[in-house]
């Protein structure tokens, strides 16, 4: 609650204050916010080390890249109705995967559906037969690698390697005037605080109780009379959705959506994130998401080459010296945090 | 027949006498240094001035029939050839920037400059090369003797059928008689007489070949006014044969060459496989750095070679260099980091990524973000000829010989030794092993150098298959798991039967539809497959509790 | 109960195998659990030869016999955590072959269970733990929704109180003490209300009073509901059991009552002799 009170606030205040130059770069990181709670789904509570949501955070991307694309038809270099990386190619006809993207209701349905059928299906192949931790881990990254090598490829429709990029309008308004970044921005400070709301919800629930039960045994949840496939099914691909929600607002605020975005080492960056913060908390894997990305923002710029070696003595280091985050260190040394559950047995 | 008379006389008639066969016996010494002078005498009047004399020459050459003058021709008809202030004729060559003796070969030194350009005429030319043509097929380097035979048969002129019959009935060496049957074939097809065809179509239909393709379409399509391009319907029923065999034989070929392909796929797979089997298997850590093993042995190798200036021998020198460095990183690893994470797997998965984001960076630091590529030594350089079109490359054969090897070795030491022993008792019963008096902890350190020393290994084989670059682990690990999964944990001979199985698959698939395409096949087959297996091929049984 | 005649069973004596078709409910309506020629085998190891086995309504069953006897095995084919090769499992008079059905599908039916090394949700408070071993409804959106009744309240800690871990409610499950852990397993199999109740090995790690507790907590929920026990402790078993079978190399060796089992020469040698 207190995280969900102030991160209320900085939405209000933060486009009000910050430089107009700030705003995306926030918005950026509350996006960022919305896939580590995500992430802390089935990761913290569940469980479940995916290294595949880089991939349900860009195909909610792709699906409003193709909104954004479609709705400035006629308007691009070529002047033609498709977008113009199919008339470079030298298309004549619209994909039928493209039809409908251009009612921004539909693309946004379409934005969490399909991301969600995925996971749907490939955690009801998974979970069914009892794949689980590294190997599920392991082969999530198989499903990541496989997804990127498609969505590279010119010929599946998606602007091969260039991705969809040359966005100028969302709902009417440019993506260029200050004010519809500071719309987004506020949007997507919403919809991170409803998302908060959500998974607090969930995990405070009899299911979410369910859950951390099915992690730590999940043959005498099984003996309880609980179907644990079901369980893991359902938080697997409500945290799909949720990622691909944070992709999608992610989009119109950097302009861009290309495969590079579903890379396996971004899935593995998100789980960091959330160990950085502290696993099974909800406030701290978004603090995690904002401390790591703020760094990384920051590093980048200072001195790029030392961002890979502080990233990887990252992940070392959280692993090995801070098991439970910040937010786990924290309640150990006593703050007023109170971390709800023990480091969980991987 | 009749044609092949009629062209015999044409060929006697221009005074080009059939070359001295290539296996004819040593000449007597008197003989022989009247022909040796003969010989020269001739060469140098390649660079005299007038056309006239050139075509003497050219003809005396013919007479003489020594292969020893195909340089000095090679030259004149490539505008290769000078004239010394010596008045002798060399033979420029262009890669050393210098000239060389014709006959000898050798670099001339103190050049007799100004060197004087010899320029002939194209009718020179049309008298030269077909001369040039028979005494290479009358060279006792059946290399030559192939290239000349091919050469002809491609030229078409009007010589080269009775030039290669006289050769065809010269030669011994199974290979050139295969090159000049097929090279008759290729300008019989283009005869006039219909059984002469026929018989040419029979010979391309016996070889395969598919240089004959698009002649095969050409006399099976029609031409624009809708008749036929080959008037004789038997020939065309025989071509129709003829093109049905090739393109038979073309589609085994692609599929032996995709499967060896595939074999060598699987060989580096297996390598990184192997690795894993002994880390994740026995030890049960999952070391996403593992691929970078690969990388850091791949530069191992670059760097010995490097260091060896390109010595024909550096590959001995890198193996053990790369096994003992990947080792030695695996064994630091595994003491400063790893050993803490024992029991928290996916948090190894983790603090392992971090290792080979740092080990990238390293390498990217020290060597450059560019790929590097290490050149095969000359003994691994070509190939081995099976079939026509199908040439499998040495260093593919010696990968897949190497990691059969090294899988017999990691086999033998893990099965019959006292280390291997002791490993799989710390891995049975960690706690009953440290009881009878096994240092468990050093166990731990060196199958986890063992495991990287083997991905080092995989290291040097890849150098030898393409470039090296900092990405070059990231690509194979995935691929690698994926064999971990599918063959079962720690197990050896499930780790070899998926590595071939995926290795095989992939490049199978590959040409029908596609690199992603076949990456992902093989995904969903994994998640298929595992559907009824999730142990994996060979699983280790035992019991799990709630 | 304890009047009933012993039969030894042979190898080649046992009675004739029952054929495959469920006996029909009305013929045993007293049939609680019905085991049917089990057959299991590990890799070519037979840890089940063709095991059947009837329990009554309310019975309380104990189940002995030497380490790897295949005890543990028995209660994963009735429990759905095991596939036996062949053979199966019919619970009262319902017609559903058990082994054919899923873990939970199988919790749902009824068929509680203690693990033989105790298994409590490590995460979660002693509280909590019950609350996840309730009877009810487990589908996963009812889940969602789920709270907790004011019946279900007192009946957490009517249990709670049953096995004095009343103090301990707030307390980390995994925090426990083995013994703990133990009457907390209890507990969530009590609260799970199962009609049949397997319990493997429920004393291991409990002072002699406990104990004491335990056997009366059993003795009093047989009954109203049909009680497996395993066990090795002999007076522990001796104090509650009215029927023993006996089990060894995974054959049934011998059933009865408890006093003509101890004398059975055969069990003797292999089991209560050493
Ligand atoms: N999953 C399995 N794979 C292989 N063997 C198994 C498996 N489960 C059980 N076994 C074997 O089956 C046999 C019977 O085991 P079980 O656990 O049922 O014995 P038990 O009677 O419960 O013994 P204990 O009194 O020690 O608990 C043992 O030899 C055991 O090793
Ligand atoms: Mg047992």
């Amino acid at each position: 609650m207190l995280l969900g009170g102030a991160a209320l606030l900085i939405a209000v205040v933060i486009p009000l204050v910050a430089p107009d130059y700030l705003v995306p770069l926030l918005g950026k990181f509350l996006c960022f916010g919305i896939a580590a709670l995500a992430m802390d789904l089935v990761w913290g509570y569940a469980g479940i080390l995916s290294l595949g949501h880089g991939l349900f955070f860009a195909l909610g991307g792709y699906g409003m890249g193709m909104y954004l694309m479609r709705v400035i038809a006629g308007e691009g270099v070529y002047r033609s109705n498709l977008p113009d990386f199919m008339v470079f190619l030298d298309w004549k006809q619209l994909p039928w995967y493209w039809h409908g993207f251009q009612s921004f209701p539909f693309a946004m349905v379409m934005s969490l559906v399909a991301p969600g059928v995925l996971a749907l299906v490939f955690g009801w192949f998974m979970f069914r037969s009892r794949i689980r931790g590294v190997y599920l881990s392991i082969v999530t990254q198989a499903l990541t690698y496989a997804a990127t090598l498609f969505f590279f490829q010119n010929a599946a429709g998606f602007g091969g390697n260039n991705g969809l990029t040359d966005f100028k309008r969302i709902l009417g308004a440019s993506l260029h005037d200050p004010g519809t970044r500071k719309l987004l921005y506020v949007a997507s400070a919403i919809a991170l605080f409803g998302t908060y709301l959500l998974c607090r919800f969930v995990v405070t629930s009899r299911l979410g109780r369910v859950v951390t039960a099915v992690r730590d045994a999940e043959l005498k949840t099984r003996f309880c009379g609980y179907e644990s496939t079901n369980y893991k099914l359902f938080i697997w691909t409500l945290s799909a959705m949720l990622c691909a929600l944070a992709g999608a607002l992610y989009v119109p605020q950097v302009g861009i959506i290309n495969p590079s975005e579903m890379q396996p080492s971004n899935s593995i960056e998100m789980a960091i994130w959330v160990a950085v913060g502290g696993r099974g908390t909800l406030g701290g894997a978004v603090l995690g998401a904002w401390l790591v990305n703020g760094g990384k923002s920051w590093l980048t710029a200072a001195l790029p080459s030392a961002w890979l070696y502080a990233l990887g003595a990252l992940f070392v280091a959280v692993t090995l010296f801070l098991p439970d985050g910040l937010v786990g260190l924290g309640s150990k040394v006593g703050s007023k945090f109170r971390s709800k559950s023990l480091r969980p047995p991987t | 027949m009749s044609r092949w008379i009629l062209t015999s006389v044409i060929v006697a008639v221009t005074g080009a006498a059939l070359p001295r066969p290539a296996h004819a016996g040593p000449l007597d010494e008197a003989q022989g240094g009247r022909l040796e002078q003969a010989l020269e005498r001739a060469i140098d009047g390649l660079a005299a001035s007038s056309d006239d004399k050139i075509n003497e020459s050219v003809n005396k050459l013919a007479v003489l029939g020594d292969p020893r003058a195909i340089p000095a021709l090679d030259a004149l008809c490539d505008d290769r050839l000078r004239l010394g202030t010596d008045g002798h004729a060399y033979v420029w060559d262009s890669k050393i920037r210098d000239i060389r003796d014709p006959v000898t070969g050798a670099v001339v030194g103190g050049a007799p400059r100004p060197l004087k350009e010899v320029e002939i005429s194209n009718e020179v030319r049309r008298v030269a090369l077909p001369i040039l043509a028979q005494l290479k097929l009358g060279s006792p380097d059946a290399a030559v003797r192939l290239a000349a035979a091919q050469e002809l048969s491609n030229g078409g002129s009007a010589e080269a059928p009775a030039l290669l019959r006289g050769a065809l009935g010269r030669e011994h060496d199974a290979k050139v008689r295969g090159a000049l049957t097929l090279a008759i074939a290729r300008v019989d097809l283009g005869s006039a007489d219909a059984s002469a065809r026929i018989a040419a179509l029979e010979v391309v239909s016996k070889s395969g070949d598919d240089d004959f393709l698009s002649t095969l379409q050409q006399m099976l399509g029609q031409g624009s006014d809708g008749k036929p391009n080959e008037p004789d319907a038997r020939v065309r029923a025989a071509a129709q044969r003829a093109r049905d065999a090739v393109v038979s034989h073309q589609r085994v070929v692609g599929f032996v060459g995709d499967l060896l392909h595939g074999l060598s796929l699987a060989s580096v797979l297996l390598f990184a496989a192997l690795g894993l089997a002994v880390t994740f298997g026995l030890l049960g850590v999952i070391n996403m750095a593992h691929g970078e093993m690969l990388m850091l042995g791949a530069y191992a190798t670059y760097s010995v070679q490097t260091a060896m200036h390109g010595s024909r021998f550096y590959l001995p020198v890198a193996i053990p260099v790369a096994f003992l460095s990947t080792a030695l990183v695996g064994v630091l690893l595994e003491r400063t980091i790893i050993r803490h994470l024992y029991k928290r797997p996916l948090e190894t998965l983790l603090a392992t990524w971090g290792i080979s984001l740092g080990l990238i960076q390293t390498v990217r630091l020290i060597f450059g973000a560019q790929n590097v590529s290490v050149a095969n030594p000359d003994w691994l350089a070509g190939g081995l000829e099976i079939a026509h079109g199908l040439v499998l490359p040495w260093t593919r054969i010696a990968v897949v010989g190497f990691v059969i090897v090294v899988a017999a070795a990691v086999w033998f030491i893990l099965q019959r030794t006292r280390f291997g022993l002791e490993v799989r008792a710390v891995t049975q019963n960690r706690s009953m092993a440290a009881c009878i008096g096994i240092s468990t902890k050093r166990v731990d350190a060196l199958v986890f150098g063992l495991g990287s020393g083997i991905a080092g290994l995989g290291g040097v084989a890849l150098s030898q298959l393409g470039n090296v670059g900092p990405e070059l682990g990231q690509s194979y690990i995935i691929d690698s798991f994926m064999v971990v999964v599918l063959g079962g944990v720690g197990r050896l001979a499930g780790a070899v039967a998926a590595a071939l199985g995926l290795g095989v698959v992939n490049k199978l698939i590959e040409p029908a539809a596609g690199a992603v395409a076949g990456k992902i096949a093989v995904l969903v087959f994994i998640i298929l497959f595992i559907q009824r297996r999730p142990q994996g091929l060979f699983a280790i049984k035992g019991r799990v509790e709630a | 109960m304890s009047a009933i005649p012993v039969t030894p069973l042979e190898d080649d004596d046992r009675p004739t195998p029952i054929s495959s078709a469920p006996i029909p409910a009305a013929a045993r309506p007293e049939l609680a659990l019905w085991v049917e020629n089990l057959s299991v085998t590990f890799d070519g190891f037979k840890a089940l030869t063709e095991v059947t086995l009837t329990l009554e309504k309310g019975e309380l069953r104990c189940l002995i016999g030497p380490n790897g006897a295949g005890k543990t095995t028995l209660m994963d084919c009735i429990t759905g955590k095991t596939r036996p090769d062949s053979g199966a499992v019919y619970l009262e008079s319902r017609m559903n072959d058990l082994t054919k059905l899923s873990e939970c599908r199988i919790a749902e039916l009824g068929i509680g269970r203690k693990f033989q090394r105790p298994t409590v949700f490590q995460g979660h408070t002693v509280y909590e733990n019950c609350e996840l071993a309730l009877a009810g409804k487990k589908g996963v959106f009812r889940t969602l929704f789920a709270r907790l009744s004011a019946a279900e309240r007192t009946r957490i800690d009517e249990i709670l109180e049953l096995i004095g871990l009343q103090d301990h409610a707030k307390r980390q499950a995994g925090l426990l003490a083995h013994g703990q852990k133990q009457w907390l397993e209890i507990g969530m199999l009590l609260a799970q209300a199962p009609s049949v109740l397997l319990i493997d090995e429920p004393i291991a790690g409990m002072t002699h009073a406990e104990t004491e507790r335990t056997a009366e907590l059993l003795r009093s929920l047989a009954g109203a509901h049909t009680v497996v026990v395993v066990e090795h402790d002999m007076e522990f078993v001796r104090s509650i059991a009215r029927r023993v079978t006996v089990l060894h190399q995974g054959k049934v060796l011998a059933e009865g009552p408890m006093a003509q089992i101890q004398k059975d020469p055969r069990v003797v040698e292999v089991y209560l002799g050493v």
